[in-house]
Formats: C-alpha cells, structure tokens, sequence
C-alpha cells in the first residue's frame, strides 16, 4: 500500500526529476559511480587488461603490513594535512574576519590579494623557482647575498627541508571556497546584534569574535572545513610541482601521489583503488569529527 | 550626533588593535602576492637580466622581448600555440556554461520541491564534496574509457558540468532567495513549472550564477588534461606553460610571461564578480 503511494507521488512529481536529471546523470556517471567502484575494486586485482578477480581484503593487508612506502605517504598526509587542514581553516577564518574591520574598499583589494593564490591556479610553480636549489633560486641567492649562506641549501632535495616547502607552499593555496565563505558570514552577522552586545559587556573584539560572531556562523564553519577536509587530504600535486615524482627518499610522497604511482604508472587498479577507499574513510570520520567539535564551539 | 558603529566599535575596538588588525594583514597580504611580483618582474626582465646576481625583483630595462619570444617558441612547437588557446578557452566557455544550467535546473527542484529521494540526494551532494578529482581519478579514467572519452575534451568537460560544489552553492542560495510563496503566487496565476524558473528564478540567482561561473572558470582555465588526455591535439594552455617551463632557465621569461597571460583572465572575472561572489557565500553555510 505505502509502496504504491510512493510511486504515485513519484509520478506526481515527474517534473522534479527532470529538472534533476542532466545534473544527476554527470554526477552520478563522475562522482558517486567512481568511489563504488573504488569500494568494489578494492577488493580485487585489477590490472585493466583481464577481468578483476576478487581477493578479500588481501590489498588492504598488504596497504599496512607490507608496504613501507604506504605508511610513510600517510605519515606525510597527516603532516601536510595537520599543518594546513587545521592551520589554514583557523588563519583564514581569522583573516577573514580581520578583513572585516576594515573599510569597504580596501576589503575589497584585501580579499582579491589573499584568494588571488587559488585563482591563480598554475602559478604555485613559481615557487619552485623561489626554493630551486641552484644559485638561480631566488632564495638561495638572497641568502647568499646577504652572507647568511655559503653554499646553495638543497630545499628541494634535502629531507631536511623539503617537508617544510611543501607545507609553505600548501598553505599559501589554502585560502579558497572556505575563506570567501567566511567574509560572506562575518559580513553577514547581524550589526544591531554587535551594537546590543557592547551595551551587555563585551570589552574587546576577543570576547565579540567568542560570544556573537563564532555562534552566528557555524554553518559557515563546517561548510569551510568540508573545503579545508577535501583540499588536505589531496594534497599532492604540490610535492609533484616543488620535489618530482617520487621525492628525494619519499620525503614529501603523499597518498594522493601514492594512489598515482599505482593507479597511473603501475596500473594496479585493484590496490589502488584501496589507498582511495582508506582515504574516503578517513575524510568522512574527519567531518565527523569536526562537526562533533565545532557543536562545542562558541 | 555618533554614529551607531561608532558607538560600538568604539567600545570593543582599541586603535591600537586596529592598527595591528591592519598590519598582520598587511604582512598576510605580501606573502600571497610573491609569486605574482616574481612572475610580473621576470615577464618584462631582458635575459640578461635573469640571471642578475643580486637578484632584482623588478626589471631595470623592461621589455616585451619575452612576449615576442612566446609566439616565437610557439610557432616552432608541434602544435600551433592557437589549437592549446582554442582548447582552453573551449572547455572553460561550454563547461562553464552548462555547469550553471544543469545546476540551476537541479538546484531549483532540490530547493523547492517535496520529492521522494530528495533528501538522499542532497545528503549525497553533500558528502561528495568532501571528495577532491585527485581522488577519484583512477575510477574516473576506468570509467572514461569505458565510455569512448578518453581523449577527448568531454573527458574534461562532462565531469566539470556534474560538480558538487556549484550545485550546492546554487541550492542553498535558491533556498533562503526565493519565498516559497512567491512560486506559489506564479502558479495561482497559471505560470507553468519552466517559465516560473526563467522569468522568476534565473534573474533572482544572479549573484550565484556569477559564483559557479568564477568556480568553474578557475577549474577549468587551469585544467592541463591530466590522465584523460594524450593527443597533443587537445592539450590546454596550462600543458604548453608547462612545456616552456621544461625547455629550462633560458626561458624563465617567456615562462614569466605565458603565466601572466594566463593569470589575467580568471583575476578579471574574478574582480567583476566579487562582491556577487561573497553574497552568495553567505549562504554557504551547512547546517546539521
């Protein structure tokens, strides 16, 4: 009975659905489909060429017992990830509401300057040129100049430094959907509320950031750390773009380049369909576990 | 008379906050700008001045050489620098465009409507953006072939169309814009569902349209083809940066100047469309 309503209302309905279904066709054929499969796959062999044949959870086994190079790209993520994921959340929600105590017009260019990293899409391979390890590296050269150093630093070969570069470089791309979404909230916080909390005993833009604008704008919060979540735990392309692929010792190989590595040159789809399911897993428990905190928040 | 914002920021702001507020930013500022003031020097440097030692940031002799020298680099290359222009400008326009359609449409009806399978839906949107390309690549490309799209430019396209993250934006903004009654008062009036959604909806959402345009049109301005695409053919603008750049340090200025070139588009649109940009953003937020 109650099944036959459903097919009813869904008839009823046939022009929601019509609405929905060129976007639900891309992103079902482009998002949904590619993660089950990496959940099927991961229990598999698969090499492309003959049919995959399942194993249980033989990769996942051999993802933790016996690949070294797996557990040091997790360690690198968490690194990368701690440092920009948490950092750059906080820095740019603090920068956002900096910008917010300023004028109108030089919000305006403040915003522009602090988000012009990620519009600029391809240009974090300057940096590469900044950290070079020869004398034409802008850095190397500065240092040398001001007698700092007598010989080239290595930053991008050495393990010494090259953690540090990636992180520096991570972070200046971390201002992105999060960061504009945190000016759109701090704008939007309602004045008359700041207005009646000087009145009842705010003394400082500390206690005003606590007890009004922080409670106001959770959704915003957890929307910027959805961004934050999805753009730490990728992180990759920058260790391509400073250290090569693979990096000096792995120093900065991560789990996204680790996925690469098995996906795009080995094609053992099977296997690297189980480093993309551990990293989907651990982006969801993330999100949970930042929802859980920012409940407390304010 | 004080004005009201005085009157409360005079209270809970010290001038000697503002002014570090003001500084902090200042430094913030600079350090996100470096990479564009190497790039802007190095474009207008003559070679000799590429190798200066003391680095300058700023050429002492500008000049367009390197501009020249692009075209120059380009006429040589295998494929006409134009083909990696056309194929650039090609997935940004048609991606771009489409990807506000197709999430408007979407958008509106998970906005709007009651329907079995939309909260699901919506649940499922929201999860995905968790989900970076990077990590869907490898199910990405098997299904790309599966399909016959491996190198062609709808490998690139198609996916950008389907993206979370606009449609997301989109519903959100219908969502607290557009009053329930007012929809309801176009129907009384015997509006059908699709002229409802040009004539009432479309205009509303501007703002938002110009959010998933300036999304879309980074994405896909700075998309090289990655694993989708091998045919030299239908390779992008970012791929033949990245060929100059590999051609070594005599061409840091030519690859100075590709950067540049390629960087004004996005910024432009991006100025243009800031401030509809941030209204959409207010309503972002994820509310559980």
């Amino acid at each position: 009975m109650r099944k036959y309503s459903v097919w009813q209302e869904m008839k009823r309905k046939k022009a929601c659905y019509l609405y929905i279904l060129p976007f639900g066709l891309l992103f079902f054929t482009f998002t949904v489909l590619p993660v089950a499969i990496s959940i099927i796959l991961s229990f598999s062999n698969y090499n492309v060429f003959s049919m995959p044949d399942f194993i249980g959870f033989e990769n996942y086994i051999n993802l933790f017992f016996n690949d070294d190079i797996f557990l040091k790209s997790v360690l690198n993520t968490l690194t990368i990830a701690i440092v920009t994921g948490p950092f750059g959340y906080i820095a740019s929600f603090l920068i956002a509401w900096m910008i917010n105590n300023l004028g109108q017009k030089i919000q305006f260019l403040m915003v522009l300057l602090i988000y012009s990293p990620t519009i600029s899409g391809n240009l974090y391979t300057i940096w590469a040129i900044i950290f070079s390890d020869d004398a034409n590296g802008y850095l190397n050269s500065l240092l040398s100049y001001f007698g700092l150093i007598d010989t080239n630093i290595y930053w991008l070969t050495d393990k010494q430094y090259m953690m540090t570069v990636v992180i520096i470089v991570s972070l200046w791309m971390s201002m992105g959907a999060g960061f504009l979404s945190f000016v759109a909230g701090i704008k939007g916080v309602d004045r008359s509320q700041l207005e009646a909390g000087s009145i009842d005993g705010i003394r400082n833009r500390w206690q005003e950031l606590w007890y009004i604008i922080l409670p106001s704008m959770k959704p915003q919060m957890l929307f910027g750390a959805v961004m934050s979540i999805n753009s730490a735990f990728a992180c990759g392309a920058v260790s391509t773009a400073m250290c090569g692929m693979p990096s000096t010792d792995y120093a900065v190989h991560t789990v996204v380049n680790h996925l690469t590595d098995y996906g795009n040159t080995r094609f053992e789809m099977g296997y690297a369909s189980a480093i993309a399911t551990v990293l989907f897993l651990a982006m969801i428990f993330c999100k949970k576990a930042i929802q859980k905190l920012l409940s407390k928040v304010g | 008379m004080a004005d009201k914002k005085q009157f409360s920021q005079k209270f809970s702001h010290s001038k000697g906050g503002n002014f570090l507020n003001f500084f902090i930013l200042v430094v913030v500022a600079v350090f996100m700008v470096i990479p564009f003031v190497f790039t802007v020097g190095n474009a207008f440097k003559p070679l000799d001045e590429q190798f200066l030692y003391p680095p300058s940031i700023l050429p002492k002799v500008p000049t367009f050489q390197n501009f020249l020298s692009v075209s120059s680099l380009m006429r040589e290359s295998w494929v006409p620098f134009s083909r990696y222009m056309f194929n650039s400008v090609f997935i940004t326009v048609v991606g771009t465009f489409f990807h506000v359609i197709v999430s408007s449409l979407g958008a509106y009806a998970v906005a709007k409507f009651e329907f079995p399978g939309r909260k699901l839906f919506f649940e499922l949107v929201v999860v995905s953006l968790l989900f970076n390309s990077a990590v869907t690549a490898i199910p990405n490309y098997l299904i790309m072939s599966k399909l016959g799209m491996i190198d062609t430019l709808w490998a690139i396209i198609l996916p950008a169309i389907g993206s979370s993250l606009g449609f997301f934006l989109m519903k959100q903004f219908i969502e607290q814009m557009i009053p329930d009654a007012m929809i309801e008062a176009a129907q009384i009036d015997g509006a059908a569902g699709w002229t409802i959604f040009m004539k009432i909806v479309m205009p509303i959402v501007k703002p938002a349209w110009l959010t998933l345009i300036i999304f879309s049109f980074q994405n896909l301005w700075n998309t090289a083809g990655g694993s989708f695409i091998f045919n030299e053919n239908l390779k992008t603008l970012p791929h033949a940066m990245s060929n100059i750049v590999a051609g070594g340090v005599a061409r840091t200025g030519s690859a100075a100047a590709v950067a540049l070139i390629m960087v004004i588009p996005p910024v432009v649109v991006f100025v243009l469309s800031q401030s509809n940009v941030i209204e959409t953003m207010g309503s972002s937020g994820l509310k559980e």
